[in-house]
């Protein structure tokens, strides 16, 4: 029969594991989006449809200072007429308590589709901008932002 | 509480035709009900929820905001002039409270 030795570890070890153990406790009591959720939002809103970036054109800075206002601008390929506009373009952060940072609804009498605002990313993540257009087709690009000091409070 | 005030920038004359950008803010804390005060209590949530832009009576769009937007929450976006008129702004909060501005532009 085969005996199993357990391999005897120190107090400073066994103090350290303990350490790791509380401090996983304690941050996983803040919930985050995560990838997945911001994937399964971004089927959602697509029903599945795969878009591409080349209409696109996303403003985004590579390192945030600050995370409770990061720039965030976008130039989407239109000539947004009656027949042929971007419907929607929406913003999304897989790092943030939850996925959605806004909606824009657009209508033709823009005459033009790019727009810029500011938004809270608690640390440093991808943020995707999908643009669902009038013909049912869906454009989707992201970039990662590297934020120094979260933006999230508390 | 600080006073909610909103502010917009919009040219006062244009050519027809003319792609003009338009600015708006407005001051607002986005309370986004995870942050705690001084003492350790979590401020409740208070958002602007919606903001919405009207030209002479028709929408010409809106953004759905959420806690993850910015405090005084600032949009740019672009307007097609083809006449003169009256831009309407609104931004609605979660309670359903409601602030607006207008601004006139003429076309010359």
């Amino acid at each position: 029969m085969q005996t199993l030795v357990l391999k005897p570890i120190s107090r400073r070890q066994a103090l350290s594991y303990l350490g790791v153990a509380a401090a996983s406790l304690t941050f996983s009591r803040i919930a985050f989006a995560g990838p997945d959720e911001v994937k399964a939002r971004i089927n959602d809103i697509t029903n599945g449809a795969a878009g591409d970036n080349t209409r696109i054109t996303l403003d985004l800075p590579e390192i945030a200072e600050n995370g409770n206002a990061v720039k965030v601008a976008f130039d989407i390929d239109s000539p947004m007429t009656q027949d042929n506009y971007v419907k929607a373009v929406h913003i999304l952060a897989d790092g943030n308590p939850e996925p959605d940072v806004a909606t824009f609804n657009f209508t033709p009498h823009m005459g033009a589709c790019h727009a810029s605002t500011r938004m809270r990313l608690s640390k440093t993540q991808n943020v995707h901008v999908i643009a669902a257009f009038s013909d049912g087709s869906f454009g989707n690009a992201s970039a990662l932002v590297k934020v120094t000091i979260g933006g999230c409070g508390g | 509480m600080a006073k909610v005030k909103p502010r917009v920038k919009v040219p006062n004359t244009a050519e027809a035709g003319e792609i003009i950008e338009i600015k708006t803010l407005i001051s607002h804390p986005m309370h986004s009900g995870r942050a705690v005060d001084g003492d350790g209590n979590l401020i409740p949530r208070k958002i602007i929820k919606s903001f919405h832009v009207s030209f002479n009576g028709t929408e010409v769009m809106s953004v759905n905001l959420k806690p993850s937007v910015s405090a005084n929450p600032f949009f740019t976006f672009p307007f097609k002039v083809t006449e003169s008129g009256t831009f309407d702004f609104l931004w609605v909060e979660d309670d359903g409270t409601e602030y607006k501005k207008s601004e006139e532009i003429s076309v010359g």
